[in-house]
Formats: structure tokens, C-alpha cells, sequence
């Protein structure tokens, strides 16, 4: 499997999360996107790290490399998980001050 | 056409299928569903990158903890297609625009290097595995891995405190 394959479906699923991101009014999906931003990229680390190990192998067969990233993508998901919480949170106080989370009525910092 | 290949392009076509279907539906309980199908792909091709670690954390966290998490969130605010913001038409049309760019810049700025053609060689590896991945977390990872767990009791702590009802 070349790893433009990889590449290209992480950047389509960034692209998707991007999209949403801006065509989206509702908090809760624009949050979703993001969370579909990040697996993608989670994706194509994966996919390096898988790269790495496979042409360090053909270096040395007994080596165990490629553990890193995938580490680096555990910990990404570690603070995705606390990101969720708060952001959760915060829509929740939001969506119980002003009854709505359409983000069109969040312009409150303007005036 | 090998099994591998087959699999990739089935999950490829779940997971971008999932992700356009949660980004155009119109109920938000379907946007979780859908964001669920795509967290399933993205963990089958964990299992084909020999990240089977990764993979089962992929379910549990995201599919699992997470998706719970929207769904019980959106249930709460008994939000259904509805009371969807009304939103302008032009404004989905340049998103889409915008985002489609995106993707073809990116595109062609990677289509062209050489260093891309680079083989994901299919073989046993043993770097995904729990026991590999343990041994590193916690001899050479464990000061970043003590600091997350602050992190997570401060994330809950604010989460608590944000959510408190009253002043």
C-alpha cells in the first residue's frame, strides 16, 4: 500500500472536518468536526510511524521502532478527551444562558 | 487485488461516506451516529497499520466514551432537525468551496514529491502491541504520561466548576 493513499484520505477527512467547521451553525457538530479534524491527523501518524518502522526494519529486522508515534497519538487523544469535557461543559452553560447553541447568536464579544 | 487492498478501500469508502453523511445530516443525533461509523473505519485501518493498541483505545475512548458523551449532551437539549439554526444557503455553498480547496491544495502540494513513494510494507510488527507500547510509556514517556493525568483532574475539576448551576 503507498502511503499517498494514507495521505490523501487523511487530507479528505480534514478537509470534510473543515467544511463542516464552516458550513455547520449548531456548536455541538462545529465541536464534532473538530473531533473528526483530529482523528485524521491521528491517522496519518499512524501511517508515518507504520512507514518509519517498515524502512527501519529493512535496516535492521530485530529493531522495534514506530512506537513513538503511535504514543504521540495517545497522548493526542488524552487531551482530546479533557478538551471534550470542558467544551462539553461550556456548551452546556451556554445552551442554559441563552437557550440556543446556534453559534450566530455568539457574537456577544462584539459589542 | 490482495486482502489488504480490499480492506483499505472498503474502510476508505466507510470512513469518508461516515464523515460526509455526519457533516450534511440534518438531526444531530444522526451526526453522532454517523461520527460513530467513522471512528469504526479509522480503527479497522489502525488494525491494518499494526496499531491494534491504538485501535481498541480508538473504540473505547472515542466511540465509546465520547460519542456517549455528544449524544447524552444533545438528548439533554432536546435538540431534533427542527430547531436547527436556519442558516444561508450561499454560506453552505462557500464552505463547501472553501473546504474542497482545501483539500486540492493539499493535494497537489503533496502529489508531486518523490519521497512519498515510500511502501507501507505489510509484515508482523510488533511496535503497536501493548506490551511494546507499555514498556516505552512508561520508561521513557512516564513524565508526559503523570502530567496528562494532572491534566485530566484539572479538565474535570473546570468541567465540574463550569457547569455548577448558580454562582
Amino acid at each position: 500500500m503507498p502511503i499517498n493513499y494514507y495521505i490523501i484520505l487523511a487530507v479528505a477527512l480534514f478537509s470534510i472536518g473543515v467544511a463542516g467547521v464552516l458550513t455547520r451553525r449548531n456548536a455541538i457538530i462545529i465541536f464534532m468536526c473538530v473531533e473528526l479534524m483530529l482523528n485524521a491527523v491521528n491517522l496519518l501518524l499512524v501511517a508515518f510511524s507504520k512507514m518509519h518502522a517498515a524502512n527501519a526494519m529493512a535496516v535492521n529486522p530485530s529493531a522495534i521502532v514506530g512506537t513513538e508515534a503511535q504514543l504521540f497519538v495517545f497522548f493526542i487523544m488524552v487531551v482530546a478527551a479533557a478538551e471534550v469535557s470542558v467544551g462539553l461543559a461550556i456548551i452546556v452553560m451556554m445552551y442554559r444562558n441563552i437557550h440556543s447553541v446556534d453559534v450566530n447568536f455568539l457574537n456577544r464579544l462584539k459589542h | 487485488m490482495s486482502i489488504t487492498e480490499i480492506l483499505f478501500w472498503f474502510l476508505s469508502a466507510l470512513a469518508l461516506g461516515g464523515a460526509l453523511m455526519m457533516v450534511t445530516s440534518k438531526n444531530p443525533v444522526y451526526s453522532v451516529l454517523w461520527l460513530v461509523v467513522v471512528f469504526f473505519a479509522i480503527s479497522g485501518h489502525y488494525i491494518l497499520l499494526n496499531a491494534q493498541f491504538l485501535a481498541v483505545v480508538n473504540i473505547i475512548v472515542y466511540a465509546g466514551a465520547i460519542m456517549v458523551l455528544f449524544l447524552f449532551v444533545i438528548m439533554l437539549m432536546n435538540m431534533n432537525a427542527d430547531n436547527e439554526p436556519q442558516k444561508n444557503k450561499w454560506l453552505k455553498i462557500a464552505g463547501a468551496v472553501a473546504g474542497g480547496s482545501l483539500m486540492l491544495v493539499f493535494v497537489a502540494a503533496l502529489r508531486q514529491t518523490e519521497t512519498l513513494q515510500a511502501q507501507l510494507v505489510n509484515m508482523g510488527g510488533e511496535a503497536g502491541l501493548i506490551k511494546t507500547l507499555g514498556k516505552t510509556l512508561f520508561t521513557d514517556y512516564v513524565l508526559p504520561f503523570e502530567i496528562s493525568s494532572v491534566l485530566f483532574l484539572s479538565a474535570m475539576v473546570g468541567a465540574v466548576v463550569i457547569g455548577k448551576k448558580g454562582d
